[in-house]
């Protein structure tokens, strides 16, 4: 029988447990981070238990780190997670890239960057964006934080093994027209629930041809469709993204010959698929206060179907029949694990460059992590974001959650390169509106989106 | 972990698809280093018309439905971030049942983890529950997998690992630590690349 990409993963990484039942998987990496783990430490000291292997285990400060003036946290409580992880993580003997360090920054950035994130692996963090890294051909998926506490104290998780589906992505995308366009469309066609129970594989041309950023964007968005893991089979491009970083393998030509073997046999393999032409995509942008009320820049708002869609309405401040160009756009973001990545800043930058962000607009730029900032810089990307009028910041997830003071004002319709727009996501009563990096820098401009396919910005 | 066998109590209804953990419990929540407190801020931003007002006409806020144990809610049930403050905020509120059209898979597994017992039942058997009255129990009865209200017995499906967590109160890392050989011989065989 044919098997895909991620059943040959999990068949390797079973310690107990039959299929269909839960099964105990063994954990190749766990990324930590402050919000989700204290209560996690806490529980291994309540219990007399050690991390079992620190050696595979990486924290760092994302969530509600301040993205202005780093070393001075106002907010105590969010003083008190960050100190706790410094002190967790010193008194379990697990390698932390805190403030200031050069490895800081979103975790699901820095996991790719820093080549923790590997083909064949699992990989799990306590947040639900891990999803991100199955672009290499790894397992990867969020977990609670009793689960954390499971996977630090036994390396191990358990788990059902999900059903595959494998979703064809065909057909040459079109001049500014993104991956995130590409996942937005596929939530938009398919509904924010369409994956729960699945792990979804993205495959085909479109995937084939595309760099391991896009990869990284649509995969950090399954989740949003309900796929708690979001995966690609790993390939040439995939093995030299990982090769020479901080914490790739020595021997490369080894580890290669061994991720080698991660492949989907066929199609036949897969429990269910989906397809997904990009021949004729469009730019998305979201109307309402799920990922899945999203359309392409060019067509209408649609009409209420039911008490959800009301909600969303009265909550987003729009109308059926309206469009994305009738947005009043007065904040931009720029940044997350999404869309915070250095090729996501130098496209919005080549939009942004010789213009001026319109009257009335605040626009973030938050990078992804401290070395996406520190190369930003040195290609001068950060002056044009300046000299456009946006304020350039220190790394971290930012307004992309708002649990630090980085939040969006209530009402205002904020532009943002993220992966949520529920109500309240990026501050309260905040209009949240996603869309690609580009799509964007020109509603940044322009003060609304266009279509940047056509307009000329 | 809290033990689970049958549960007498009355419910709240809140019908909506799509309740995501940012609805449960908003981020500014997140940022204690305990795992109680959080009911008070369950439903935060529809239950608080501002800081320390609630919103009397919000479901959880009225006087009849206090002492509720069972929510019933719509399909896709705590969508989005994996926080698990968000079973954390429903425990600590007091629901010790859930029972919705479906979950996310993260926020089903930190149910099973914290002793909150989230059922799936079709839409024509929880608007049935929905309707019932601020003072009428339902009984919720996790060994024969039964829930049943005026008359009517409805079955739910539930993972027998799950369940047999759930009746005796089990802790998963304790449970986990008996495959310590396994895990050790599992670890012996990982290819070296260094």
């Amino acid at each position: 029988m044919s098997k895909t990409m991620f059943d040959k993963i999990w068949d390797k990484h079973v310690i107990t447990g039959e299929p269909g039942e839960p099964q105990l998987i063994y954990v190749d990496l766990q990324l930590v981070h402050e919000v989700t783990s204290p209560q996690a430490f806490e529980g291994l000291r309540e219990n007399h238990r050690k991390v079992r292997r620190p050696d595979k285990t990486f924290a760092t400060m994302d969530h509600n780190v301040p993205t202005k003036d780093i070393f001075n946290v106002q907010d105590a409580i969010a003083r008190k997670q960050i100190d706790t992880l410094k002190k967790n993580t010193d008194e379990f003997g697990v390698r932390l890239a805190g403030m200031g360090d050069e490895d800081q920054g979103i975790v699901h950035v820095i996991g790719p960057q820093l080549g923790l994130t590997q083909p064949g692996m699992v990989i799990v963090c306590g947040d639900s964006h891990t999803s991100t890294h199955g672009a290499f051909g790894s397992i990867a998926f969020g977990i609670g934080t009793s689960e954390v506490e499971h996977v630090l104290a036994t390396q191990t998780i358990w788990q059902t093994k999900p059903k595959t589906m494998g979703i064809h992505v065909h057909g040459k995308l079109p001049k500014g027209v993104f991956a995130k366009d590409i996942i937005m469309g596929i939530i938009a066609q398919e509904g924010v629930a369409f994956g729960v129970g699945y792990a979804a594989e993205f495959y085909g041309d479109t995937i084939r041809d595309m760099s391991m950023e896009g990869r990284m964007t649509i995969c950090n968005m399954a989740v949003e469709g309900g796929a708690k893991m979001g995966n690609i089979q790993p390939d040439q491009k995939t093995f030299d993204y990982v090769s020479g970083r901080k914490y790739a393998p020595k021997n490369m030509a080894k580890a290669i010959e061994y991720w080698k073997q991660f492949t989907t046999d066929d199609e036949s393999a897969y429990d269910k698929i989906i397809d997904f032409d990009v021949s004729d995509l469009a730019p998305y942008v979201s109307w309402g206060t799920n990922p899945g009320m999203a359309i392409p820049v060019t067509g209408d708002f649609p009409a209420i179907k039911d008490e959800d869609d009301q909600k969303a309405y009265d909550y987003i401040g729009l109308k059926p029949g309206d469009k994305p160009k009738d947005i009043p756009i007065q904040w931009a973001f720029f940044g997350s694990c999404t869309n915070g990545r250095l090729s996501d800043l130098k496209i919005a930058a080549q939009y942004m460059k010789g213009h001026h962000i319109a009257n009335g607009v605040t626009a973030w730029v938050v990078p992804g992590s401290r070395t996406v900032k520190e190369q930003a810089e040195k290609i001068g990307i950060d002056q044009i974001f300046k000299d456009a009028g946006c304020e350039w910041r220190e790394p971290g997830c930012s307004a992309c959650l708002a649990m630090n003071p980085d939040q969006v004002p209530a009402g205002v319709h904020c532009a943002s390169t993220t992966n949520r727009n529920f109500e309240g996501r990026q501050g309260v009563g905040a209009r949240t509106h996603l869309a690609s990096p580009a799509m964007v820098a020109a509603a940044t401009i322009n003060g609304h989106f266009v279509d940047i396919r056509k307009e000329q910005i | 972990m809290e033990k689970i066998t049958t549960i007498d109590s009355t419910a709240i209804p809140i019908m909506r698809d799509n309740i995501d953990t940012d609805i449960l419990i908003p981020k500014q929540f997140l940022k204690n280093i305990l795992k109680t407190g959080y009911g008070k801020n369950l439903f935060y931003d529809w239950r608080y018309e501002k800081p320390n007002k609630p919103n009397p006409d919000f479901i959880l806020n009225k006087p009849e439905r206090q002492g509720a144990e069972i929510l019933i809610s719509g399909e896709n049930f705590g969508c989005g971030s994996s926080r698990e403050h968000a079973v954390w905020a429903l425990k600590d509120w007091g629901f010790r049942v859930v029972i919705a059209g479906g979950y996310s898979d993260i926020f089903y597994m930190n149910s099973t983890k914290n002793g909150l017992l989230a059922i799936i039942l079709p839409k024509d058997e929880r608007e049935f529950l929905a309707q019932a009255p601020a003072d009428a129990k339902i009984t919720v009865d996790l060994p024969n997998q039964e829930v049943r209200y005026a008359g009517k017995t409805f079955h739910f499906d539930i993972d027998p690992l799950w369940k047999h967590k759930f009746v005796n109160g089990l802790d998963d890392i304790g449970i986990t630590m008996n495959y310590e050989q396994q895990i050790e011989d599992y670890e012996a065989k990982i290819p070296s690349f260094n």
